[in-house]
């Protein structure tokens, strides 16, 4: 449904995006992540044809989104950046405009207010003016006016900025739910909403993509990735470490806790080994043979972690150190 | 066709639903007509003129229109972009021009509301005598393009900028030019510096030149050729100047 290949955008000397292309299917969740000015909202823009890329192209159901905008982008419904939406309005009569611009009219205009304004929890807010909401209630609003035409492709600009627990609980569950028959694209700093909602990431910085594969994929390139959390009772930190640097597999100890007569550690595989953490989780168990074992604990990797050593590669350096 | 009509229509109800939900709205209407009934009866010599005609009523248009024309026209585009709803607009399945003629179109609909509402005057001045109701007729069609111009001028510089007193601004001095062409004095000067060419071609720019052929009760094709054209090429400066800003 939407294609995207080799998108670029400069400002000035920017490049605000660089050579972007990836595609998204019916029935995908695309999550796009990146850190602060990575180029997400940009690449939104370009995609919704509110900007026309320096270079490259985008396509929706087909339709050239430079050659003919039109078709393209009925098929689109929009959540920008901080959530615009006209001051000098209803909630109702906003939801109205959004309804007759995509050529709903009489009762199937009525029918499709009803529906968004069900799907957003906005029943409550209906006849107030757009000025006096709330900012979660808003950006509930300018949610609602994007899918207000039920499209094929949803883009939402970090729809779940703003909103209490619950409605990013309801939000991330409504994402899900439209995506088995839609395609969409949502940018987010919350990364458990990767977990929740999507079925494909993208991690861009600096405006180039940087990682792109399932949650589990992603997770899989931390260094956490088959990892295990040992507890052990009863024996010193640096005896514990020193038996274990003996195991072939292992490539790093770290002691993340000794109290109360506990050692908690970290131990890491070696890189080609991440894989087979079966293996990797009964060698340490091994090694551990007659200490008093509390926890044995295989990690999954971490995306936090993925991410700052993906994004901050330095930084991630320091940490490690 | 029938697509394009109904974007148009949507977008110039939003922008009038929008308008009268401020007091704006009302609050021009009342200064309009404070300035046009104090202005043709207490300066224009209305009574004094002793003839039945609305010329005292009429003379005061252009100067009117000059604050404010643009005081409706200077939020059309620059509170689009300062609120940001400019990106909810353009990605909606409409094209640029429909956005411009449905502001345009809602915005000259509210200007002719207020200048239908000077019909009391008109009443007036058929109690009081027997006036040329065609030349009446006549002047009001010119009134509503002159006005109509104006907002095409305010409409685009309220595209340049999301400073809405800038925009204002901006487009008073444009249509300040467009009328002082018109000036005598200003026909005078250019006599006088030996470029008679120069203060036609002033005149023939004006806004003022224009009006008075309908003030005279004359409708020229070319009247209503300069105004359409002076609008056309107005919104379709604003056309490129959004597409400016998008290209970045
Ligand atoms: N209109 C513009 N003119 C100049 N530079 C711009 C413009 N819009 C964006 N940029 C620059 O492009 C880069 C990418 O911005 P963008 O808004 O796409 O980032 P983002 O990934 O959405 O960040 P955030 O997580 O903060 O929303 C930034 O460096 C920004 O300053
Ligand atoms: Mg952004």
């Amino acid at each position: 449904m939407i294609r995207v290949e080799n998108l670029t955008k400069l400002f000035g000397t920017k490049r605000a995006v660089d050579g972007i292309s990836f595609s998204v299917e019916r029935g995908e969740v695309l999550g796009f992540l990146g850190p602060n000015g990575a180029g997400k909202s940009t690449t939104m823009r370009m995609i919704t044809g509110f900007i026309p890329p320096t270079d490259g192209k985008v396509k929706v159901g087909g339709f050239d989104m430079v050659e003919n905008p039109i078709p393209a982008k009925r098929l689109i419904g929009y959540l920008p950046e901080n959530a615009p939406a006209y001051t000098d309005m209803t909630v109702s009569g906003f939801l109205g405009f959004a309804a007759e611009i995509r050529g709903l009219r009489g009762e199937a205009k009525k029918k499709a207010i009803h529906r968004a304004v069900e799907m957003c929890f906005l029943e409550n807010v209906l006849h107030q003016s757009v000025e006096t909401l709330s900012k979660g209630y808003r950006h509930r609003t300018c949610f609602a006016q994007s899918i207000i035409h039920d499209p094929d492709v949803l883009v939402l600009d970090e729809p779940t900025d703003g909103l209490d627990p619950n409605q990013k609980h309801e939000v991330r569950g409504l994402i899900k739910r439209m995506g088995e028959k839609k395609a969409i694209i949502f940018s987010t700093h919350i990364l458990e909403e990767v977990d929740a909602a999507c079925s494909r990431a993208i991690i861009i910085d600096r405006g180039k993509i940087v990682a792109n594969g399932t949650p589990q994929e992603l997770r899989k390139k931390s260094e956490w990735a088959g990892a295990v959390t040992l507890r052990v009772k009863g024996v010193a930190g640096a005896a514990v470490s020193s038996k274990l640097y003996q195991v072939p597999l292992v490539n790093r100890v770290t002691v993340v806790e000794e109290k109360d007569g506990r050692v908690t550690v970290s131990v890491f595989p070696k890189p080609s080994e991440a894989g087979a953490n079966g293996e990797f989780a009964r060698a340490v168990g091994e090694a551990a043979h007659g200490w008093h074992i509390e926890q044995l604990q295989i990690e999954e990797g971490r995306l936090d972690e993925v991410f700052r050593s993906i994004t901050m590669p330095d930084t991630a350096q320091e940490v490690k150190k | 066709m029938s697509t394009t009509f109904g974007n148009i229509q949507a977008i110039a109800k939003r922008e009038l639903t929008g308008f009268f939900a401020s007091p704006v709205a009302y609050v021009f209407i009342v200064i309009f007509l404070l300035l046009c009934g104090a202005f043709t009866f207490l300066f224009g010599g209305f009574f004094e003129r002793d003839q039945a005609s609305l010329a005292a009523f009429f003379m005061w248009h252009p100067w009117f229109y000059l604050f404010l024309v643009p005081a409706v026209g200077m939020r059309l585009w620059s509170e689009e972009r300062r609120q940001g709803t400019i990106e909810l607009l353009l990605t909606m399945p409409i094209t640029s021009s429909q956005a411009i003629l449905g502001k345009f179109f809602a915005s000259w609909a509210f200007l002719l509301l207020a200048l239908a509402l000077t019909f009391p005057v008109w009443i007036t001045v058929n109690y009081l005598g027997s006036p040329d109701n065609g030349v009446i007729i006549c002047t009001y069609l010119g009134s509503a393009l002159m006005a109509g111009a104006y907002l095409s001028i305010a409409c685009m510089t309220s595209a340049m900028t999301r400073n809405q007193v800038v925009a204002f601004i901006v487009s008073v001095v444009i249509c300040l030019v467009l009328v002082l062409g018109g000036v005598p004095r200003v026909k005078e000067f250019f006599d006088a510096i030996n470029l008679p060419w120069l203060g036609s071609l002033a005149a023939g720019m004006s806004v003022m030149t224009h009006f008075d052929a309908f003030q005279r009760g004359v409708i020229d094709f070319r009247d209503l050729v300069f105004f359409g054209s002076l609008i056309g090429l107005a919104l379709f400066t604003t056309g490129v100047i959004l597409r400016s800003h998008r290209t970045g």
